[in-house]
């Protein structure tokens, strides 16, 4: 019978998790899509805590992850508000043309 | 007194000298206040100086009461024992007055001349500098001491040909006289320095004391070996080349000329470039030791004789040929050094002194009388508006072409008598290049006088109605002048060559007994004593006929010759040649070595490298901050993945 252990929950989060980095990598054109590809990573991270919490028996990893949800939240909040007043700024939110620190 | 005679000039350039440095704003009033202080605190102390002379003159020449004056050690270091002291023997004494006269007359008249001048003071100071320079260099008791004077005069002649600084052919002249001086200074050095290895002393007395038993000495150069007093007399008569403008190293003094006129009569005629026919007459107890020395002398000073006589014949401007014609004549004062027959050489330096300086002063005045005009093309008909300055000019111009009575007629004939009685082919040379440049020497000084005083005027009319007499404070000078041009020969005849000599010279000149060419030249045939004034004569005629009454004729004559004229008129091309062989190659080394040693190799390597290295890197890491929130993340993340890595398996290893 094909049981699913702590290997799959992992292999889940690892994809997730890389799924989320090329968002930010590859992603040129919008700021949205980094916001997003962030709080990919971060459940990515929820589920391994929550699969590891499940496999020790303990259940710190579970708080812990109700904690990064809160956090997830309100930081997508300011991020979005950031973006909005960028965008009032800047009248683009275009990844490309967000480069007013280069050197 | 000697030591008055000598400091006074220097007490004159310091007083004028500080005056330079006044400066009076626009007041002219105050400016001419000025400048007639420092004349007469120039002017005044020569003229005391000059009449000291004279007396020194008659008590050591005529009395016969040489001495040495000690004035104070100057260098004491090991071996080495300097003094500055003055020598003061017949030679001296001769040069002392033929330096503060001439000095004193070209002060006097430099009054006159330069009163336009912005520059008074100064001028007064360089002119008193010289001076002081110049008797230092005569009344030296030692070599350094002679060298001391031999560089201040050298610099003074810098100074003094770069006068009007803003000329750029004047800076350029300076700059040359300055640089062929050292070319000659260089040898005089040299000398010094074997003389003080071979003597252990640099003192004149000892020297010579010692010459005739050194005679077999030999010094060794890049292991040969050879007769050090040879050596000794050939490095200095280099010495004596440079600042006498003789054929090799002639070619700063017609540019010279650019200095103003009292100057080139002054130190550019009459005593500077002497200073080498000093030195080798000075010099004499060595010179007599050294056969091969003395042919050197004698066949450098017959070449340039007749090549700067050739040269004279067919320049234009007026202070050029007088140039020209001081090189001859120095040639001539050689020659007569060459085959033993010094006092004959410093006779010749004494009376050219005297016309020389006044045929300058002459043409100073006629330069004046036409507003600056120098070329000869430019001048001509104006003998009846400046009758004094024409009849000066005349008769310097007769004792210059040795014409008796005048002073040269006795000075030439005595130089060209004994090349003769030397009865040596070297003599011989001598003897025929000097009678070829007597010639020309005539027919240069007469083409100069027809030239520029007679024919249809050839100025503009504005400056022939400007042409004027010079004033009585420039014509005074020329006039005691043109008595030692005219007296000199006479009066000095007996003293310095003829049957006084032995007593009037004493130990100043050393003559060996087997060099009798001077006693012989008393001797010669009719036909020598006269040809000089034929030649002379024959000059003058040549001179009348081509300028005169057939003025076409110059023209056809160099039509005929057109290569040859082309060749002498361009100086015999020296300075091309210099320009080719040391010039170009100089400036060739300078700028490979300003391009690619300084500039690729020092500058490269050293701050310019290490500048554009630092200023590379900074550019290259600079691109790495690229503002892009993503770039930096990446990075983060390489690193965060090499760090665990690196921990997994540093740990799991």
């Amino acid at each position: 019978m094909f049981e699913i252990g702590l290997g799959h929950y992992l292999v889940v989060g690892a994809i997730l998790f890389a799924t989320g980095m090329f968002g930010i990598f590859l992603n040129r054109k919008n700021m949205i899509v980094i916001m997003m590809s962030i709080e990919l990573m971060l459940l990515a991270v929820n589920i391994n805590f929550v699969a590891f919490s499940a496999h020790l028996g303990d259940l710190m990893g579970q708080v812990f992850s109700l904690f990064i949800l809160t956090v997830a939240a309100a930081e997508a909040a300011i991020g979005l508000a950031i973006l909005v007043a960028f965008f009032r700024a800047r009248g683009s939110i275009a990844v490309e043309d967000i480069n007013a620190m280069k050197g | 007194m000697i030591k008055a005679i000598v400091f006074l000039p220097l007490l004159g350039f310091v007083i004028s000298g500080i005056m330079a440095f006044i400066d009076t704003g626009d007041d002219k009033h105050k400016k001419h206040r000025l400048d007639l202080m420092a004349q007469i605190a120039t002017a005044a102390p020569m003229l005391i100086s000059m009449v000291l002379a004279w007396i020194v003159f008659n008590d050591v020449g005529l009395n016969g009461n040489a001495y040495v004056v000690q004035v104070m050690t100057w260098i004491q270091s090991g071996d080495l024992d300097l003094n500055w002291s003055f020598r003061v023997d017949t030679l001296t004494a001769v040069m002392l007055v033929v330096v503060t006269t001439v000095s004193a007359m070209v002060h006097v008249y430099s009054i006159g001349y330069m009163h336009h001048d912005p520059d008074v003071p100064r001028f007064m100071a360089y002119l008193s500098l010289f001076t002081f320079a110049m008797l230092m260099l005569v009344t030296a008791d030692n070599l350094v001491q002679m060298f001391f004077g031999w560089e201040g005069v050298g610099l003074a002649s810098y100074l003094l040909i770069g006068f009007w600084y803003t000329k750029p052919s004047a800076n350029a002249a300076a700059i040359k006289a300055f640089v062929v001086n050292r070319v000659g200074d260089f040898g005089f050095v040299l000398g010094i320095f074997a003389t003080f290895v071979i003597f252990g002393t640099v003192n004149l007395s000892e020297i010579f004391a010692r010459a005739s038993e050194l005679n077999s000495a030999t010094i060794s150069i890049f292991s040969g070996e050879y007769h050090a007093i040879t050596v000794i007399c050939l490095l200095l008569f280099v010495g004596a080349m440079g600042k006498s403008a003789q054929l090799g190293l002639h070619t700063w003094l017609p540019d010279a000329m650019e200095g103003p006129t009292p100057v080139s009569a002054l130190i550019h005629a009459a005593t500077m470039v002497t200073a080498g026919v000093f030195l080798v007459a000075r010099m004499s107890p060595l010179f007599e030791y050294s056969d091969l020395a003395l042919q050197v002398v004698t066949i450098v000073g017959a070449s340039t004789a007749i090549f700067a006589a050739t040269i004279g014949c067919t320049q234009f401007d007026i202070k050029r040929v007088i140039a020209y014609s001081t090189c001859s004549q120095l040639g001539y004062m050689f020659f007569a050094m060459g085959v033993s027959a010094y006092s004959a050489g410093i006779f010749h330096l004494m009376t050219h002194a005297f016309f020389k300086a006044l045929l300058f002063l002459g043409a100073g005045s006629v330069i004046h009388a036409m507003s600056d005009e120098q070329d000869m093309r430019k001048m001509g008909g104006i003998w009846k508006m400046i009758p004094v300055t024409y009849v000066l000019m005349w008769i310097g111009s007769l004792a210059l072409a040795g014409v008796w009575p005048f002073a040269g007629f006795y000075s030439k004939d005595i130089v060209l008598e004994a090349a003769w009685a030397a009865h040596s082919a070297v003599g011989g040379y001598a003897f025929w290049l000097g009678i070829a440049a007597a010639f020309l020497t005539a027919f240069y000084s007469w083409r100069l006088i027809i030239m520029t005083f007679h024919g249809t005027p050839r100025a503009d009319e504005k400056t022939m109605a400007h042409v004027h007499e010079s004033p009585k404070i420039m014509i005074a000078p020329l006039l005691v002048l043109a008595f030692g041009a005219c007296f000199a020969g006479i009066i000095g005849y007996n003293w310095f060559i003829g049957e006084g000599a032995g007593e009037f010279w004493a130990n100043s000149i050393l003559i060996l007994p087997t060099h009798t060419a001077l006693e012989d030249a008393h001797h010669v045939p009719m036909w020598v004593k006269y040809l000089p004034l034929a030649v002379g004569a024959a000059g003058i005629a040549v001179a009348y006929v081509m300028y005169m009454f057939v003025p076409s004729l110059p023209g056809l004559v160099v039509r005929a010759i057109r290569p040859v004229h082309k060749f002498v008129f361009n100086k015999w091309y020296f300075d091309e040649l210099y320009d080719a062989i040391f010039v170009k190659p100089a400036f060739q080394i300078g700028r490979e070595l300003w391009k690619t040693g300084d500039k690729a190799i020092i500058d490269g390597i050293g701050p310019d490298g290490v500048a554009s290295t630092a200023n590379d890197t900074a550019v290259r890491v600079g691109a790495l901050q690229s503002g892009y929130l993503y770039h930096y993340a990446f990075s983060m993340l390489i690193g965060v993945v090499f760090m665990v890595s690196w921990y997994l398996f540093a740990h799991a290893g």
